[in-house]
């Protein structure tokens, strides 16, 4: 099982099993946007913040 | 013997569509790379990299980084879904709008002006209220309703003070007393896969803002123009947004050429992700035969 440390509040984190790199996860606990950056091992970063120019 | 077809996927984030386009190439067992736009470069004197991909797929979150890749691989003669033009068109919605002018199809009454000045009395002229959107953005955002003359001077003043010098290309749209909803269909190619009704008591009735979606039935009305306005732009995969206007009837409000389908595609039922990667994989076998797809280079 695939467990993260959130790095804005230290809450821990259990990845889902078809979680991939690159997906956006929310952290349960404070609500802060998180990116996958790697799964074996499993680690997360901030997500970027949104940009002017995101969307469709 | 044709050589095995290699597809690119140009993203930033992995949404939930990007999951499904994924397990869509894995299912059909194509070989496909991951292009992290935030990870790449283009050597423009060295095209061989990337001249290993029959076709690129873009579905980068960035307007900008996702407009200018695609201008290079289609410098480069590889086939994108869709163009640098589709997304040049789509992407600006004063280029959508004149493009919809052009072909004559139904959409707001648009008004563009470049100084707050000369925005001013347009907005006087349209009377009130009125929209102001910014012409490159998406998700609803940045948009402002404007209902008197007092928030129509501050907001201009705002944007052409705080916003890049876009924000000082002021795109006015007449305010829509729209019933509570839009309708968002979904075009691969020239066909129409599905439509949905995206809901919410708020004037912004975007899905990203909280909109609901329904299952919207698929008119002929609908088919036309949903196909018209995807021609217009240039063709491709993309979403076609409608509103529902109570004296004019059904108008194209905007063209997405990097569309989300998070609710279409579970209240349909259609494998979208699926439809897109066939449409990819056509383009790319129609650059292998040398015969260019419509809407590709």
């Amino acid at each position: 099982m695939n467990t993260v440390s959130c790095p804005e509040c230290s809450a821990e984190i259990t990845l889902e099993a078809t979680t991939v790199v690159g997906e956006i996860i929310v952290c349960p606990d404070c609500g802060v946007d998180l990116e996958v950056k790697s799964l074996n091992p499993a680690t997360v970063d901030l997500a970027p913040m949104e940009q002017e120019d995101w969307g469709e | 013997m044709q050589k095995r077809l290699r597809i690119g996927v140009l993203y930033s984030r992995v949404r939930v569509e990007e999951k499904w386009i994924f397990g869509a190439m894995e299912k059909r067992g194509i070989d496909y790379e991951r292009l992290d736009d935030r990870v790449i470069s283009f050597d423009l004197d060295n095209p061989a990299p990337w001249l290993e991909f029959d076709a690129v797929l873009e579905r980068s979150i960035s307007y900008t980084s996702g407009l200018y890749a695609l201008r290079i691989l289609n410098a480069f003669g590889i086939p994108t879904v869709n163009t640098a033009a589709v997304a040049e068109a789509c992407g600006d919605k004063v280029t959508t709008s004149a493009l919809l002018a052009r072909a004559s199809l139904p959409q707001p009454h648009n008004v563009v002006a470049f100084t707050p000045e000369s925005a001013l009395e347009a907005i006087e002229k349209f009377g009130y209220p009125v929209v102001l959107k910014p012409v490159v953005g998406s998700w609803g955002r940045l948009l402002a309703k404007v209902n008197d003359r007092d928030a129509a001077e501050a907001i201009l003043e705002h944007k052409a003070t705080l916003g890049s010098v876009q924000h000082s290309v002021f795109y006015i749209q007449e305010f829509i007393h729209k019933p509570g909803r839009d309708i968002r269909a979904i075009v691969v190619g020239d066909r129409i896969l599905t439509a949905i009704y995206r809901k919410s008591e708020h004037w912004i009735t975007n899905t990203a803002r909280g909109g609901e979606g329904e299952l919207c039935p698929i008119t002929p009305e609908i088919e036309s123009l949903c196909l018209s306005a995807a021609d217009a732009m240039g063709g491709g995969v993309l979403a076609v947004d409608l509103v529902e206007h109570p004296e004019r009837g059904l108008l194209i409000n905007e063209v997405n050429h990097t569309m989300e389908f998070h609710t279409a595609q579970p209240i349909s039922g259609v494998d979208i992700a699926d439809e897109i990667v066939n449409y990819v994989m056509k383009a790319a076998r129609a650059k292998q035969e040398a015969a260019p797809l419509a809407g590709t280079p």
